[in-house]
């Protein structure tokens, strides 16, 4: 193996690793200066000039807080898993490409730690070992809230792991390539968000109940289970678990941004690299005050509904979306490549269709819930 | 050649150690959790025969899918404590024989084969890419995947009819 290779990978990985880390606690600092917004407040302001010193400030507070272990408690898996629910957020993006490639002391460096034939899948095997921190935490707590929220955090992932899977699979078929870098190059033209907007919306949706944000925040409702998997955590073994959610926010928006906005792509990117990770950052940036804004705006859903949802409308939805892009990219092939707006027209009908008898079901169940009290 | 060979070995006494760590553990969530340590073993065993494909889909399936089901299902029931295993019960002993057929049926086969295997020879540069793999599996192999596929299908209407409440 070339040395100088390895140097380059190690660096890019200490480099990401140390973006990632300023990114969470800036977007704490960025997410509770938002929700105060939203709501009326002026938020964080006391901790250095306009409060951008808060998440220092923070993190302090959370080393120096006593760390407490359940007497109870199943010990090696109960300090385990915080380190397990942090190393998925931490690994998922070293197949996303961050810009093209620069050159830097006369060598050709890519901006991105790899980028595998295998990616997409890749990401999916990170996401669906991410559970095991939450699931573990809650069992080895000893605790039955702790417990529920973690059985619910696993149910709920498994529910919506399958949804976000087939969504997917649009821009793998749009792209032909299992690859990010290819998927990205692959908008050179277009966004896929254009020719996937329902995909692009089954995505989100099921990212945000992957990565446990309202509305989808069950395993952490606190009217009914304190705090969740993670109630029995302090100091430095909670700030983990704080810090791979936040993350997990981060890198979903990341993947979004490559998967249906183009990823680094925008223009004179070509002509200047550089510009390329500044344009993921600004479409980081509207992604995440989106994920703030949902968090501002929508009501938790109950348990029993979000199950049905998942499985009843984002399911068969996403099942759909994989079917008629599939007929698109047929039609595409065979009458020119203007068919391929069928892709979009026929989803967003079939979205519309869903929607409508979703309405229909929901209006009906709380009708008879209504005769049911009487 | 050399460095590929150590990390053989290490990976190999992963593997064994966590095979042997979910045979004897009592409580039934670590010996999920070495069965994970197991599957995960094996997939970077792929990964080391450059089939990355091959790789990444265990850890989603097995990893990932199979074992949080086993594991919800373990917690959900309270079945963490197995208790011991009774030494002339038949839950001993098949394991034992079964075990010693297979393992002697493994040694016949290498001791006789030993000259046969071939040297190793590198892989193409496609070798285990998704469109290779793709490919075979809907050209060579049409029939067993969609008869997989179809017995998949069976299970699932199997499990949902047994669910079934009865009134609806």
């Amino acid at each position: 193996m070339d040395l100088a290779l390895l140097l380059e990978w190690i660096i890019k990985s200490l480099v990401l690793i140390l973006i990632l880390l300023t990114s969470f606690a800036y977007l704490t600092f960025y997410e509770r200066k938002a929700l105060a917004r939203i709501q009326v407040r002026i938020g964080p302001n006391r901790a250095g000039p306009g409060g951008w010193l808060q998440p220092v400030a923070d993190a302090v507070k959370l080393i120096f807080k006593e760390e407490l272990t359940p007497a109870k408690a199943y010990k090696v898996i109960f300090v385990i898993a915080p380190m397990l629910t942090l190393l998925p957020a931490l690994i998922i993006l070293a197949v996303v490409p961050f810009g093209s490639s620069i050159t830097l002391f006369g060598r050709q460096v890519s901006l991105g730690i790899t980028d595998i034939n295998v990616g997409v899948l890749y990401i999916m095997a990170v996401a669906s070992i991410s559970v095991y921190g939450i699931v573990l935490a809650g069992w080895s707590s000893n605790n039955k809230y702790a417990m529920l929220g973690g059985i619910r955090s696993s149910a709920q992932m498994i529910s919506y792991e399958l949804a976000l899977g087939l969504s997917i699979i649009g821009p793998i078929l749009l792209a032909e390539s299992m690859s990010i870098g290819e998927i990205i190059d692959a908008q050179r033209g277009i966004w896929f968000l254009f020719l996937q907007p329902v995909g692009a919306i089954i995505f989100w949706t099921a990212t945000l109940a992957e990565v446990n944000r309202s509305p989808f925040d069950m395993p952490e409702a606190e009217q009914e289970l304190t705090a969740g998997y993670h109630v029995e955590y302090s100091g430095m073994k909670f700030a983990l678990f704080f810090i791979a959610e936040y993350m997990k926010m981060i890198a979903v928006s990341v993947i979004l941004a490559a998967l249906f906005l183009g990823g680094y792509r925008g223009p004179f990117v070509d002509q200047v690299p550089l510009l390329g990770p500044l344009y993921l950052f600004v479409k980081v940036f509207v992604l995440l005050f989106i994920m703030i804004w949902v968090r501002a705006t929508l009501p938790r859903i109950r348990y029993d509904r979000l199950m049905a949802f998942g499985w009843k409308l984002l399911f068969p939805l996403a099942l759909t979306n994989v079917f008629l892009t599939a007929v698109g990219i047929i039609l595409a092939d065979t009458y020119g490549p203007a068919f391929l707006w069928s892709i979009p027209l026929m989803s967003i009908l079939a979205f519309l269709v869903v929607n409508y008898l979703a309405r229909d079901r929901i209006a009906t169940a709380s009708a008879q819930a209504v005769s049911f009290r009487r | 050649m050399t460095s590929e060979l150590i990390l053989f070995f290490i990976l190999a006494i992963v593997a064994v150690a966590s095979a042997v760590g979910m045979l004897l553990s009592r409580n039934a969530v670590y010996a999920a959790l070495y069965l994970i340590l197991n599957f995960a073993t094996v997939a970077v065993f792929y990964l080391m025969l450059s089939a990355a494909f091959i790789s990444l889909v265990q850890v989603t399936v097995y990893a990932g899918a199979i074992m949080v089901l086993f594991l919800f299902v373990i917690m959900l029931l309270g079945a963490e404590h197995t208790g011991r295993l009774s030494e002339s019960g038949w839950m001993f002993w098949t394991p034992i024989v079964l075990g010693a057929v297979l393992a002697v049926e493994a040694l016949y086969i290498i001791l006789r084969q030993w000259k046969a295997i071939p040297a190793t020879q590198a892989a193409g540069s496609d070798f285990g890419a998704p469109a290779a793999v793709g490919l075979e599996l809907f050209q060579n192999y049409l029939l067993p995947f969609e008869v997989t596929s179809v017995l998949l299908l069976v299970a699932m209407i199997g499990a949902i009819l047994l669910a079934r409440s009865k009134k609806a």
